[in-house]
């Protein structure tokens, strides 16, 4: 073993065929191994230096001392006051709520597009407009949604002409139920996008194999196709509360700093200097924004694993 | 396939999803349209597009959009390459990392940019370094942070059209000629990964066209900032300024349609400026 000297360790690639030679080889593995990860150094330092140092800094300035030196808990401890705690509270509620519309609607709408002899242009037309709604989110979407159903917007005029006033029975569209409605504007083309593929494989024996055992619709559903698709469904309806949780420019477009109190609003108004807030905390609520979402993946990366079993 | 009727809760669901999607759209361009009580004309749009601020704004976006078309391009191009060809145990490692910047909350990820970079200068060797200082003199910082945002689409676009060529053949064929290593990636792989690379630059543009959060945060007047002032201002306009940003959207999208051609399957998306 002691003879083996390092320049006499065949290369892998060398042998596979169809593979590149090796790079001519090298005295030192250090020198060969550093000629092998330049080209991808770049990459590496740039995400380093865009991305993780700045979540590194928040996660510093979330324990940091406002004032002086050292390292404390106090702004962790005070995303447990009721304000901070309500905000989170409504921001996971929100969250859920639109992954349930949007969800819920969105399996529904793809599913009459994708199953049961709807013609092939409604799936493409679904699956492009999808494309085009999912990103039309933010300060253009909230604008679209108060020019038709704000105080004086289109529909809301057009009904009151009819006698009807959506606004007299407390709605408001500056309020948790209007950002309901406008999230899931952008979550129910995101919710089509994701699970079209799942429906798809669904395969169309299994249905027929149902029905020739004599299952009815409803049967057919909960012992086949939900116990298949419910990986799939409740993956995408993850994805679709991280999306509502991280949205800031929509909800600030509709409601400002106002009426419903969200983390990313108030980690903006800290930012901009709207409250006065110590800084410390707005990295203490980010780095809470940041924790949620990092279940809300692992939670994601569990259910994939799942459903990428029956879906190859 | 068999021809089949539309079930009744088939054509209901479509239906529904259909208003859903259209009614909005509909009432913003009547919204947009409406010059008086039951009259129509274009005069919105002609105040946005007289607007000097708006020419100014869109031009201002535009030019940060492509710097980070160019930045994401030239850093991305090697690595998805250099990964492809020769390093594939790291592809577990880039895959999640390209994807971390779509979970990380712009929000959350903007905090931490103006605390490292804007707050102070940032150390090296216990020295303030020139580099920090440039980097916060202008919309430089945006254009660095948008690169992050755009990475798990540029990523993704260019990770497929370099999955759909032979790689190994080709960089064969093109060493065995002579070529150098910038050669090969210049004359053989870029025009091979054309589609994709527009395509990535599609998406990488609708996303910061649209994107509002990092920009209003770290104060700098882009088209999204724009939009959002006219909005706060004047109704009618900034339907308009809807319908246009919806326009600009669509287009985009069916660029990358129409280019996903050329790629095969089409990949990403989804851009999330939320």
């Amino acid at each position: 073993m002691a003879n083996v000297a390092p320049t006499a360790r065949p290369d892998r690639s060398a042998i596979v065929p169809g593979r590149l030679p090796a790079v001519p080889a090298p005295r030192r593995l250090l020198g060969k191994l550093s000629l092998t990860w330049l080209p991808v150094a770049p990459f590496f330092l740039y995400v380093t230096i865009f991305m993780l140092l700045p979540s590194l800094s928040i996660v510093q300035g979330a324990f940091s001392k406002s004032t002086g030196s050292g390292y404390t808990l106090d702004h962790v401890r005070t995303l447990f006051d009721p304000q901070y705690r309500d905000a989170f509270w409504t921001s996971i509620k929100l969250s859920v709520a639109t992954a349930l519309t949007g969800g819920i609607f969105g399996l529904f709408v793809a599913y009459a597009a994708v199953k049961e002899g709807a013609p092939r242009w409604i799936r493409s037309a679904l699956i492009t407009f999808s494309g085009v709604a999912a990103n039309f989110a933010g300060v253009p979407l909230a604008f679209a949604f108060i020019a038709t159903i704000g105080t004086t917007g289109v529909i809301t005029s057009f009904l009151s002409s009819y006698g009807i006033d959506i606004y007299s029975n407390g709605f408001t569209l500056y309020s948790f139920t209007g950002l309901t409605i406008v999230y899931t504007y952008f979550q129910l083309p995101l919710m089509i996008l994701i699970i079209s593929p799942s429906i798809d494989g669904l395969r169309s024996q299994w249905r027929e194999a149902a029905e020739n055992l004599g299952a009815n619709t409803f049967q057919y559903w909960r012992m086949v196709g939900l116990p298949i698709l419910w990986p799939s469904l409740l993956s995408a309806m993850v994805l679709l509360f991280g999306s509502a949780f991280s949205a800031y420019a929509t909800a600030y477009a509709l409601i400002g700093s106002g009426s419903v109190n969200l983390v990313p609003i108030i980690i903006g108004a800290v930012m901009s200097g709207n409250i006065t807030i110590d800084p410390n905390l707005g990295d203490a609520l980010a780095l809470g924004m940041i924790v949620i979402i990092g279940f809300t993946v692992a939670i994601y990366a569990l259910l994939q694993r799942r459903a990428s079993r029956w879906l190859r | 396939m068999r021809a089949r009727r539309l079930g009744f809760w088939q054509v209901f669901w479509l239906v529904a999803g259909a208003l859903f999607f259209l009614v909005p759209l509909y009432g913003t361009a009547e919204y947009s349209l409406e010059t008086g009580p039951g009259q129509y004309g274009f005069k919105h749009y002609l105040t946005i597009l007289q607007d000097p601020a708006f020419k100014a704004s869109f031009l201002y976006s535009l030019k940060i959009a492509l710097a980070t078309v160019a930045i994401g391009i030239v850093l991305m191009v090697p690595t998805v390459y250099w990964v492809n060809l020769r390093l594939p145990r790291l592809r577990k490692v880039i895959d999640f990392l390209a994807v971390l910047p779509f979970v990380v909350p712009p929000v959350a990820l903007v905090v931490g940019i103006n605390r490292l970079f804007t707050s102070q200068p940032v150390l090296i060797l216990g020295q303030p370094q020139r580099v920090s200082f440039w980097l916060v003199s202008g919309p430089q910082i945006l254009v660095m942070a948008y690169v992050i945002l755009a990475l798990p689409f540029t990523y993704r676009s260019l990770d497929a059209g370099m999955r759909a060529i032979d790689l190994h053949t080709l960089t064969e064929a093109a060493q065995s000629v002579g070529a150098s290593w910038t050669r090969v990636l210049l004359s053989v792989i870029l025009p091979n990964i054309r589609y994709a690379m527009l395509s990535a630059a599609f998406l990488t543009i609708t996303l910061v066209m649209g994107e509002y959060t990092m920009s209003s945060l770290l104060l700098f007047n882009t088209f999204a900032v724009y939009v959002e002032y006219t909005g706060e201002a004047k109704a009618n306009p900034a339907a308009a300024l809807a319908i246009i940003s919806f326009a600009l959207t669509w287009a985009a999208m069916l660029g990358i349609l129409f280019l996903g051609r050329g790629v095969g399957r089409r990949q990403g998306q989804l851009t999330g400026t939320r």
